[in-house]
């Protein structure tokens, strides 16, 4: 799956990075918890969240993400698009709800990032 | 062992809207140098995570980078007011961070086991009243 599938998947409109369209995206991570992200996430992954603060586009930078799909219609402000531009994120915006834009894609072929859990020890 | 160089950051408590310019001027800094893939990203989740917890719970402190030929240290010192229980703050999922950096995203308890993980060596000391210091070395080569 490239990023403009997922465009046109989650019918979406694309905020900043329209010429990267073409990018391959390989595994989705869905959360608002940006620790949860920074524990588990690589770089071949999408983060789609509901949250547009600062600190969704430096969580991304840290972990060289190439996406972020911002659910319900959620657009952040312009100098966080902007900031996302400089770091070479495409960044889209669908008006899904995060569970509908999941499932949908998930439906298409993607899956999650597989994520250690405390049970693995136990098991 | 042989210093290239040497940088310090001041980070200042609670000061949300800067938190993680210091992290994304180390990662720049490092890529210039060359480091890239795996170890640049390790460093910078281990970094923004340690800005962060400086932010979040210290009373202020200083990030510094030292890059060797080999190796590069990230060390942060802050001013207090120190963990009371380490055991506890190193285990996944416990957290004492306010409603202000939850609503952020973060306080979910991975940020001390996160910088663990993704550090070649990792240490830590804390002293009630005094301060904590955290020490992780990431190898280059």
């Amino acid at each position: 799956m490239t990023i403009a599938d997922m465009v046109n998947i989650l019918n979406a409109k694309v905020l900043r990075g329209a010429d990267k369209l073409d990018t391959p995206v390989y595994t989705a991570c869905c959360s608002d918890l940006m620790s949860d992200v920074l524990a588990f996430v690589d770089e071949k992954t999408v983060l789609i969240t509901g949250l547009t603060n600062p600190h969704v586009v430096r969580t991304s930078e840290m972990l060289d993400l190439k996406c972020l799909v911002f659910v319900r219609g959620k657009i952040p402000t312009e100098d966080i698009l902007d900031n996302a531009d400089e770091q070479g994120l495409v960044v889209i915006t669908s008006k899904l709800t995060a569970f509908s834009a999941c499932g949908l894609l998930y439906d298409a072929g993607l899956r999650g990032v597989p994520v250690p859990t405390a049970w693995d020890a136990e098991e | 062992m042989e210093e290239l160089f040497r940088i310090s950051y001041p980070v200042a408590a609670a000061d949300y809207t800067s938190a993680g310019k210091a992290s994304t001027d180390i990662k720049r800094r490092l890529k210039q140098l060359g480091v890239s893939g795996d170890v640049l990203r390790r460093v910078a989740v281990a970094s923004y995570e340690v800005e962060l917890n400086l932010v979040i719970h210290s009373l202020g402190g200083e990030l510094t980078l030292t890059v060797f030929p080999d190796a590069a240290q990230l060390v942060s010192a802050d001013v207090g007011p120190g963990i009371p229980d380490l055991e506890m703050a190193m285990r996944e999922g416990y957290s004492t961070a306010n409603d202000e950096a939850r609503s952020l995203g973060f306080g979910a308890g991975m940020g001390l086991p996160n910088m663990k993980r993704n550090a070649d060596e990792f240490s830590i000391t804390s002293e009630k009243g005094v301060g904590t210091t955290i020490t992780m070395l990431f190898r280059l080569q």
